[in-house]
């Protein structure tokens, strides 16, 4: 890769030749706010808190798009750049529910408090779930926003909340149509369920024929919500988890890796692990949404049952092992077969019919999904 | 037939016609003239001509630029020539060729001019109408002459003659050549249009795309569509010339669906070249291929801005991205792409017929050449004009267009649409080049001209505008999709009344950021009727907000309507014909207005009679009047007057 130099708010900056400009400040450990910007998602260059201004080239323009090249003299922090990002902000808290953002109490407000400011019960900030995560607060925190009045006044919560989807609900009224979940669909997984419709104040994210997210082609993989800077896609339920494991999801061979966040011993929030070689973070709806429900649930499995006198019995692993190693022996091999899941993973399937051919010495293998 | 043979012929079947043995009647047909009714001439002429056992040709030709005197028809007699006849009507159309053709008489009374070098029995000369004189008629000197469906006509007066020189040169020459005549943008930006093509050829790539940018999106434009429908050959050629000299292979024309004749002509025109041989593989015999498809736009007017529309015609949302790449570098599937308009790609073919020298001997030092404007609003010759670049605002609306009708005084003139700014009469002298009418906050965009009267409130156009650009913002940057709706709403509560003293800062402000934070042009440009508004006309802003005045009584909820007391005779004109029955008053009695009821219709001042002048519109003022109607005290002759 072509080494290029660039001067970067003065100081000389070494990248490579198809960095973008924001890649730079960042490598210089520069911080540039973004809303619509995603790491792993095309640039869309809309959001524009990413404004620098650049010699020689007009106007402002977004460092999330724009190449960097050699000997470029970038400004990231001029009066015009600070207007725009300022103003554009401001524009984005005209349509939000911002009463999170203006109120110096915020931090110490749990949701049984009394609400000083006089705002829509919809539109306090205990009541959005991205409260206290979301990117809007950060960005308007760093830009010197939170807890001034502003110029402008908001307006929001003419839509109705989408609650369709059995997973997770789409608030429109919170949305800042950074348009990651659009991108997300189309680039991520593929589907397309989502895009922006309508023109100008009217954009907003839809499915085809604005219906229902249930009744889409949306196959609630939840890639969107992962990427939403504010809470305008969330799950239905949410728990903040005190604590994570890492482990695979238990529903195909593909063996997605998964983080299982906790709360008191139990399953609050499954995310994928943007490590795992297999899915490099990626989770479709069992994962994401499948895990919490049957891991807890009443009818769940826990110890191995063995049939006595017509009712099954709880056993523990040696006695259940026993029993069907007894049962086995002394059989033909063409009186056995061995049926295996779906669910197992890839390593645990192959050790399966491994004991089939070698120690049974049968070639009776199959499983589930047939049935 | 080869095209050299298939060139003969048609010139000089041109001039044959042009010659004639039988008479010749010309229709302006396009869009324009259809509208004002050309189609229904038809049947009325075949009948007079049938009645009087006449042969003629009936030729449909394209718009003039005239809009204000159609439908036009021409009559040519075989030794004579042509003759213009405007505004013509299914009952006046039979006797002109009565008069004409059959007893010699050419109505002189009734006819435009004659298009000659001399005048004609008393009829003056077409080229010396005052709207035409001026006119420098280079991409439209085909619209309103030639049959638009006949390639024959085109090819006759000399068409294609540019890409047959063109493919005599290398390709670097034929870029030479369009770089010396100074040729530059004609849809919007004025991007020097050789250096463009230089660009597009040095772009690495060995499929190419040119495109014809035919979106025309701007509110009152139509330069576009008349010559799309007048002489759809003309850009077709222009095409072909581009295509040889970046190399490109492949070629789209956006034309949005609203012009649906356009599209017809411009359909009709593809399947002629394909005959001619002047498409497709091996044009005219040498290396040259160019496959040409039309894609209709569905009339957003962001999907005039190149990456939107590269986007539209790859079938995704319409919407602008960041620049780089350029569309030279990357666009249409990823390819070095090049985008121009169709007045663009005309003058390109014209260019290359007559020289690069010759184009450039027009215009002005660093705008040269003609460009198409599309004069609107209160201007008495609205229409279509062509004049040299560097012509002076003032020739332009007062001897082209004819000035300002019923008497009253220019106010203003929005140049480039919605994206332009507003002029105020001080520069009525600003030379009309990219350069100067930037300076003055306005653009040249694709050459709307709309003229404002005295009776224009500016905080009005202004608001008017937004309404536009904030509806048609893709939606996609947070400057243009708030900030101009925020804009808009701080315009509707300035002409409401309801303006607060820091709000013209703070529209300033917003304007400032939304220019230089916005994606596209669309966005960066929106700002500029409130800018230009705000810096020619900010004592109108400061009396809606601080008198809660407007200046040229034209925003409703500021002004009111009184019956002057002393002046009303009770003649009860208002009173019949108020809708919202607000008038009070009966016979000898002062008629009243209420103003809760008054829904400031203006219908009692349009209707009061001149010589009492009893109503007064006013805005920022109460004028003292009694409750309820009093007996009349106005003159005793005004009342004489009034029994009559
Ligand atoms: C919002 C917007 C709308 C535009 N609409 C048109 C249009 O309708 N026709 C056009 O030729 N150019 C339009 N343009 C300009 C084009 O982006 C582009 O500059 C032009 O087609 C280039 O051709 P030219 O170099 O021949 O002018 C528009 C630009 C913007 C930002
Ligand atoms: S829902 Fe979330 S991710 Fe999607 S556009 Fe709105 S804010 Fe962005
Ligand atoms: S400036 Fe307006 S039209 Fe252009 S990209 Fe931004 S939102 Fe879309």
């Amino acid at each position: 890769m072509e080494k290029i130099t660039l001067t970067m708010d003065g100081q000389q900056v070494e990248a490579t030749r198809g960095m973008t400009l924001l890649d730079v400040a960042r490598q210089a450990g520069l911080y540039i706010p973004t809303l619509c910007y995603y790491p792993d998602l095309e640039p869309y260059g809309g959001c524009r808190m990413c404004v620098v201004e650049i010699e020689k080239v007009r106007g402002t323009q977004p460092a999330c798009t724009y190449p960097a090249s050699e000997g470029m003299v970038v400004r990231t922090n001029t009066d015009l750049v600070n207007k725009v990002r300022r103003t554009a902000l401001e524009l984005i808290l005209t349509n939000h529910p911002c009463a999170c953002l203006e109120c110096h109490r915020r931090k110490r407000c749990s949701p049984y408090d009394v609400c000083l400011r006089t705002v829509a019960v919809q539109d306090r900030c205990v009541n959005c779930p991205a409260n206290e995560q979301c990117e809007l607060q950060e960005v308007t925190d760093y830009m010197g926003l939170s807890g001034h009045e502003l110029r402008l006044g908001w307006t929001t919560g003419h839509f109705s909340v989408d609650t369709s989807n059995p997973f997770f609900d789409l608030d429109r009224n919170r949305c800042i149509l950074c348009a990651r979940c659009v991108r997300a669909c189309n680039e991520i997984t593929g589907v397309g369920a989502i895009d922006m419709a309508h023109r100008g104040y009217a954009m907003k994210v839809a499915t085809f024929g604005d219906r229902p997210l249930k009744d889409s082609i949306c196959r609630s993989c939840g890639e969107c919500l992962v990427r939403c800077p504010v809470g305008a896609l969330e799950p239905k339920e949410i728990e903040r988890p005190t604590g994570e494991v890492a482990t695979t999801c238990p529903y195909c061979g593909v063996g997605c890796s998964m983080k299982l966040g906790l709360r008191d011993g139990r399953i609050v929030k499954v995310s994928g692990d943007k490590s795992g070689a297999a899915n490099e973070g990626r989770l479709c709806v069992k994962g994401r949404f499948g895990v919490t429900d049957f891991v807890h649930h009443a009818d769940r499995l826990t110890a191995p049952l063995i049939r006595k006198n017509g009712r099954f019995e709880e056993a523990t692993w040696d006695e259940a092992l026993d029993l069907v190693a007894s049962k086995l022996s002394g059989r033909r091999p063409e009186e056995m077969a061995v049926v295996s899941s779906a669910k197992s993973t890839n390593e645990d399937n192959y050790v399966m019919q491994k004991f089939a051919r070698l120690v049974l010495g049968t070639n009776n293998v199959d499983h589930c999904a047939r049935l | 037939m080869n095209f050299e043979e298939r060139q003969k012929k048609a010139i000089a079947d041109w001039e044959e016609l042009e010659r004639g043995a039988r008479p010749r009647i010309y229709i302006g047909s396009a869009t324009c003239g259809r509208a004002a009714g050309a189609l229904k001439l038809v049947g009325v002429i075949e009948a007079e001509l049938a009645r009087h056992n006449i042969q003629a040709d009936i030729v449909h030709v394209g718009c003039i630029g005239l809009c204000y005197l159609e439908p036009l028809v021409d009559i040519v007699k075989p030794g004579r020539p042509r003759i213009s006849y405007a505004n013509v009507t299914p009952r006046n159309v039979g006797k002109i060729i009565e008069e004409y053709l059959v007893n010699d008489n050419p109505s002189p009374e009734l006819a435009l001019g004659v298009l000659s070098e001399t005048a004609l029995d008393g009829i003056g000369r077409f080229s010396d109408l005052p709207m035409l004189k001026p006119q420098v008629r280079i991409v439209t000197a085909n619209c309103g002459i030639i049959d638009p469906e006949k390639i024959e006509h085109y090819v006759g007066r000399g068409g294609y003659g540019g890409l047959v020189r063109a493919l005599g040169m290398t390709p670097e020459q034929v870029i030479e050549e369009i770089k010396k005549s100074g040729l530059r943008g004609r849809g919007g930006a004025g991007f020097p249009t050789g250096m463009k093509w230089e660009f597009c050829r040095k772009a690495p790539g060995d499929t190419k795309y040119i495109i014809c940018n035919a979106d025309e999106g701007d509110p009152g434009a139509f330069m576009n569509r008349s010559l799309l429908e007048s002489d759809p050959h003309s850009l077709l050629e222009g095409m072909l010339i581009g295509a040889y000299a970046m190399g490109a292979t492949e070629a789209y024309i956006y034309v949005r669906a609203e012009y649906p004749l356009a599209v017809e002509r411009l359909k009709l025109a593809l399947k002629q070249m394909e005959e001619w041989g002047l498409v497709g593989d091996n044009i005219l015999a040498s290396n040259l291929s160019l496959h040409i498809k039309i894609k209709e736009g569905a009339g957003a007017f962001v999907c005039g801005e190149e990456t939107a529309l590269i986007a539209s015609i790859e079938g995704r949302r319409g919407m602008p991205r960041p620049r780089p790449p350029f569309p030279a570098q990357a666009g249409l599937w990823g390819k070095p792409t090049n985008i121009n308009n169709v007045e663009t790609w005309a003058d390109a073919a014209s260019i290359m017929r007559k020289g690069a020298e010759w184009y450039a001997g027009h215009g002005a030092e660093k705008s040269k050449g003609t460009k198409t404007f599309a004069l609107a609003g209160k201007i008495n010759n609205t229409g279509l004009v062509e004049v040299p670049l560097g012509t002076p605002l003032r020739k332009i609306i007062y001897e082209i267009g004819g000035g300002i009708p019923d008497g009253k005084a220019f106010k203003a003139v929005q140049t480039g649409g919605p994206s332009g700014g507003c002029l105020p009469a001080s520069l009525l002298d600003l030379h009309v080049e990219y350069e100067s009418l930037a300076q003055a906050g306005a653009i040249m965009g694709s050459g709307g001209m709309v003229v404002m009267d005295e009776d224009t409130c500016m905080v009005d156009v202004a608001r008017y505008f937004l309404t536009f650009t904030q509806s048609e913002s893709c939606g996609k940057c947070v400057p243009c999709r708030v900030g101009t709706r925020k804009m808009l709403d701080i315009l509707e509560d300035i002409t409401k009344g309801k303006g607060q003293p820091e709000d013209i800062d703070l529209l300033l402000d917003l304007s400032e950021a939304i220019k230089a934070g916005s994606l596209c042009g669309l966005g960066q440009t929106a700002p500029n009727p409130v800018l230009t508004t705000v810096r020619y006309f900010r004592d109108e802003y400061e009396a809606h907000v601080r008198e809660q005045r407007c200046p040229a009584l034209a925003c409703k909820d500021l002004i009111a309507f009184y019956i002057l007391p002393d002046k009303c005779v009770a003649c009860g004109i208002c009173l019949r014909n108020c809708p919202a029955q607000a008038i009070a008053g009966a016979k000898k009695m002062v008629h009243v207005i209420d103003q809760s009821k008054c829904t400031k219709c203006s219908t009692c001042l349009d209707v009061c009679p001149v010589k009492f002048s009893a109503v007064a519109k006013v805005s920022g003022e109460q004028i003292e009047v009694p409750g309820e109607p009093t007996p009349v005290t106005a003159l005793e002759r005004d009342k004489v007057a009034a029994s009559k």
